[in-house]
């Protein structure tokens, strides 16, 4: 792919630059920590772009004071989880943003195939693309 | 554990180290000598603190010339009877600790069994993880740790708890220091019955109960902080108070001190009102009369002070 020369998912912080090592997590999850923010661990095996729900391991952690405990949870999912996409994901409940703000891709699978343009025909001689991953093909949990 | 500063190279052999200049900047020498003006008595405990605060020390100037040794474990145990001060060192060892380095962040979260333990099946894991989770970088006290374990029901949920916490006890030593506390007897039950929790923690500290004289002068330096204090005779009462009380049950040390005091602030603001129409000075407001203190039925009675009602007997007066 030209725009994606590693052919990996890009999507969240930190996706073009090469894999976070541990100690880049934690000074991440500490710069969460200092603003307060509710950070959750989730996974998943669908890389679609516009699958914004994952599946979270355990609850998100509230109240935490240091990131090892975090480092911990991500390193029981990747463990679990080995060849899904892991990401990490911050929430801020302050007034007014309410939101998620910060997310990252914390574990990927060994091989990503990527993603198939997909052609249809529609009314007249329109086109409708759309894209389509080679993972899912197969079923949920066998992707990877 | 503090990682190692990558600006300090590794000195060469025969470099000299100043360990006074390293207990200067650690600032440690405040947080001791605030302990030995704060904590009154506790000598068993004091000397093993600075025995561990020591330790860290020469580990840190011992890091300097790359001499690594094994984070030492400072897992501890307190033990000891009722109002001895265990949370009160607790909550000061997670300062100190922090001070040393040895832990990143120096708060302390405090539990008992029910913010472990589940009440049905799978709820337990959680529950403690999540409580480790929060207490990661800081120290975990656990209160009244003996009902972790309860051998009289083979189905408590406590083991799963206590296994949970030996795993992480002995993984993540460098992100968690656990201190369990609780009465010398049930410890000694609870340890002889988990031998794996006794081998994992290093540190059994002692409490041991205060004297008249130490419960003066815990007694004087709690109304210090309250901003009151007692007139002579007052203090002459408490100290009579206090050698009479010993004698009796219940009694909790430096916890029944601070109960007698409040019920000495709250016959004192009665007395008071009852003499309203006198105008009143600061020192009025901040001292502790002698009547105060001898209108305990410790001293009328020579029983127990029933919290709350005595009140009454004044007003009657």
């Amino acid at each position: 792919m030209m725009t994606n020369p590693n052919g990996i998912v890009t999507q969240g912080q930190f996706s073009f630059l090469p894999a976070l090592t541990d100690a880049q997590i934690t000074a991440q999850l500490k710069y969460a920590l200092k603003h307060g923010w509710a950070i959750g661990v989730e996974y998943t095996d669908d890389p679609h772009p516009r699958n914004t729900y994952w599946e979270m391991f355990g609850n998100p952690m509230f109240d935490l004071k240091d990131a090892a405990g975090i480092l911990m949870e991500i390193n029981n999912c990747r463990k679990t989880f080995p060849n899904h996409y892991i990401r990490v994901t911050a929430f801020s409940s302050l007034r007014g943003v309410e939101s998620p703000t910060m997310s990252y891709i914390v574990n990927r699978p060994k091989k990503e195939p990527g993603f198939g343009l997909v052609r249809q025909e529609a009314e007249g001689r329109s086109m409708r693309y759309t894209i389509h991953s080679y993972a899912t093909d197969k079923p949920e949990g066998e992707r990877y | 554990m503090s990682e190692t500063d990558p600006l300090h190279a590794i000195l060469a052999d025969d470099a000299p180290v100043n360990l006074e200049a390293e207990f200067e900047s650690s600032n440690v020498k405040e947080v001791l000598d605030k302990l030995d003006r704060e904590l009154i008595g506790l000598k068993p405990v004091k000397t093993r603190i600075r025995e561990i605060a020591a330790l860290l020390l020469v580990d840190r100037l011992r890091k300097q010339f790359a001499l690594t040794s094994a984070t030492p474990t400072l897992h501890m145990n307190f033990t000891g009877n009722p109002g001895t001060g265990k949370t009160t060192v607790a909550m000061r060892m997670a300062e100190i600790l922090h001070r040393l380095g040895y832990v990143r962040e120096g708060h302390l979260v405090s539990v008992t069994r029910d913010d472990l333990v589940g009440q049905y099946i799978g709820h337990t894991a959680p529950k403690t993880k999540e409580v480790i989770k929060k207490a990661m970088g800081g120290v975990l006290f656990i209160d009244e740790a003996y009902y972790l374990y309860k051998p009289e029901n083979e189905r408590d949920y406590g083991a799963e708890s206590i296994e949970i916490l030996l795993q992480v006890m002995e993984n993540n030593r460098d992100d968690l220091v656990v201190i369990l506390a609780g009465y010398k007897d049930r410890m000694d039950k609870f340890f002889h019955s988990n031998p794996g929790m006794r081998s994992r923690v290093a540190h059994h500290i002692d409490f041991p109960d205060y004297s008249a004289d130490e419960l003066l002068h815990i007694a004087k330096l709690m109304l210090a902080a309250q901003n009151y204090r007692f007139s002579p005779d007052a203090e002459k009462a408490f100290f009579n108070y206090i050698s009479i009380r010993m004698t009796l049950e219940h009694f909790a040390n430096a916890r029944s001190v601070r109960n007698a005091l409040d019920r000495a602030r709250l016959r004192q603001a009665n007395r008071l009102f009852a003499n309203a129409s006198k105008s009143l000075s600061k020192t009025d407001l901040m001292t502790l009369e002698a009547e105060d203190i001898l209108a305990s039925r410790v001293f009328v009675e020579g029983k127990l002070d029933m919290d709350g009602d005595e009140g009454s007997d004044i007003v009657a007066d």
